[in-house]
């Protein structure tokens, strides 16, 4: 009986050949999640995974900030999904869980409005000649990694175990809101149960920590970030989730949306500055990670070339946990090797 | 009554978002919005629903559905599966239409996001660049941003990025073939007209007010009044 109802809640994901979207947020703040998302897939599972030089955004920061128009977004959308035919690929997998959701929603207007594809059909060859199918497989980047967390896990260098104590590492996870909060049968786990992240987590040695906030947004709330003015809204949102988790001392937040994962690190910042408060008991603040770095980490591959230390709060912490090597020489050099000189201290968060 | 709402219903997403809501108000107690803001998405629903023109008039012209973080949590909880943050999305885009964003502070706020993230989107093709995340526009990105954006060019090829540079990678400068195709997407769906809109509304506020637009601009990205927040 429980099993049945669980299969309620999965989905299918496809096993090879996809088209990888990038993320206009995750290849602004974090490009090494991207990139070690494909270096997984192509080297340390073999799969073909194609990413393509004329893709572009799909413009979904803008539909939810009002200013592009339903029809607009789709057929951006559309470009996308010709460009993947073109190459011969069917199956999509987008990074930002934002696009994620927006891509189902269009996926979904057109099934239950046919019309709506026909006429986004008709845009997309009135203004660039195109054609496209519409993708066999949709899913995001974290749930190829869910599907393959196992597969990955023997070949792991660290498991998410304290090296000191032997126990297992506590991670909130948090999946983004249009993961699943809208269409829930498009996540893993739906909206009620999101598992995605759990997974990973249970799955490389972890343990999941349940707090009050666990599904409460990050605060993006797009207009309330991207304008200057109204900001307070998106970091009083942080400050509600990053108090509500602080009481389970966790060791790390493990991201889905690469603009949560960039919010639960810079609010740390912000709110330490504001109120020289900081979430861990030695004022270095809470390791946040998305799942492709958290991946990346636990297979070997150096930090400094995932990228890590353009994280604002710093991961040594957590790398000592798990006893990870990694060369402090080697953080801010540049990609010849030269040494650059370390960024500025904050006045409160230790780095 | 209804002529407004009819025109709202030609949004065919209205129809998706809104029906037969009977103002439980669980979708006002799960809102992060109206945690932090003066808003209430069950009255939205409330006034939508109830097709009074003069009242989803002064709704339209209102800072209220400005609000909305679009964050769709109250997707999930409504018992009758509507979609407020959706109806909020319809009421923003007939307001732009009509004009009527001009008239309240979180409105006009349009016009700074439409010079921001929408010119960056038929400029560069992305929504968000390294390039527009300035420091000073975002002193809550701290230091280490400041010292990534400093030496972007050196550093980011460690992450496989290709910053200004063309060939498949993170923040790639994508091709002009690509850029006018994007472009003419925007032409002929309305993309572009919607821009237009908010450009000229913004501007002839602007001109009505004396204010130059660069003030103008600068002025509704770091204005708030105090009156939004609870």
């Amino acid at each position: 009986m429980q099993k049945r109802f669980w299969n309620e809640y999965q989905k299918e994901i496809a096993d090879d050949h996809y088209y990888y979207a990038r993320s206009c947020i995750r290849q602004s703040f974090t490009p090494g999640a991207e990139n070690m998302f494909l270096k997984i897939l192509r080297e340390d599972l073999g799969k073909d995974v194609y990413d393509d030089e004329h893709q572009h955004t799909c413009t979904g920061i803008g539909y939810h900030s009002d200013i592009v128009p339903f029809y607009t977004t789709a057929t951006v959308m559309a470009r996308l999904f010709s460009l993947m035919t073109a190459a011969g690929y069917k199956n999509y997998i987008p990074s930002c869980v934002t696009s994620f959701g927006l891509y189902v929603e269009v996926l979904e207007t057109w099934k239950h409005q046919p019309e709506t594809l026909e006429k986004t059909r008709e845009y997309l060859f009135k203004a660039t000649k195109r054609e496209f199918e519409v993708p066999e497989n949709i899913v995001h980047s974290s749930d190829v990694l869910y599907k393959f967390r196992n597969e990955l896990k023997p070949k792991m260098k660290y498991q998410l175990v304290n090296r000191h104590t032997g126990e297992p590492l506590r991670g909130v996870e948090h999946v983004g809101c249009h993961y699943a909060k809208v269409f829930p049968a498009f996540g893993v786990g739906g909206a009620e149960f999101p598992y995605v992240l759990a997974g990973l987590i249970e799955a490389w040695g972890g343990e999941v920590v349940d707090y009050p906030e666990r599904r409460h947004c990050c605060g993006f709330g797009f207009r309330n970030y991207l304008v200057q003015a109204n900001r307070g809204y998106s970091v009083s949102n942080t400050h509600k989730k990053l108090e509500s988790m602080e009481p389970y001392h966790p060791d790390f937040i493990l991201t889905n949306c690469p603009g949560c994962n960039m919010f639960l690190d810079r609010w740390q910042y912000t709110i330490s500055e504001m109120e020289h408060k900081t979430y861990d008991t030695e004022g270095k603040g809470i390791p946040v990670l998305s799942h492709e770095e958290l991946a990346a980490l636990l297979m070997g591959y150096d930090p400094w070339e995932i990228g890590l230390q353009i994280h604002q709060v710093q991961v040594e912490s957590l790398l000592d946990k798990i006893g990870i090597e990694y060369d402090p020489k080697g953080k801010y050099a540049d990609a010849s090797g030269r040494q650059l000189a370390p960024p500025e201290k904050p006045t409160c968060l230790c780095v | 009554m209804g002529a407004l709402y009819d025109k709202l219903n030609e949004d065919f997403r209205l129809e998706e978002a809104l029906n037969a809501c009977m103002s439980c108000g669980v979708c006002t107690a799960i809102c992060p919005a109206a945690e932090f803001y003066h808003y209430d998405p069950r009255a939205i629903c409330t006034i939508v629903q109830s097709q009074d023109d003069a009242e989803i008039e002064k709704l339209l012209k209102s800072d209220t559905i400005w609000y909305c973080g679009q964050c769709m949590s109250c997707k999930t909880r409504c018992p009758r599966g509507n979609t407020p943050g959706i109806v909020i999305s319809v009421l923003r885009t007939y307001a732009q239409k009509m004009g009527y964003f001009v008239e309240n502070e979180k409105g006009r706020q349009q016009y700074a996001i439409e010079q921001t993230v929408g010119q960056n989107i038929l400029k560069r093709g992305y929504c968000v660049h390294p390039d527009i995340v300035t420091v000073d526009k975002h002193p809550e990105q701290g230091p280490v941003w400041e010292w990534y954006m400093e030496h972007i060019a050196e550093v980011s090829p460690r992450f496989g990025a290709k910053y200004h540079q063309r060939g498949a990678g993170a923040i790639r400068d994508i091709a002009e073939d690509d850029l006018k195709e994007i472009n003419a997407i925007f032409e002929v769906t309305g993309g572009k007209e919607m821009y237009r809109q908010i450009e000229e509304q913004s501007e002839t506020f602007a001109k009505e007010h004396n204010l130059p637009m660069d003030e103008y601009v600068q002025h509704i990205f770091t204005e708030d009044s105090g009156c939004h927040s609870l």
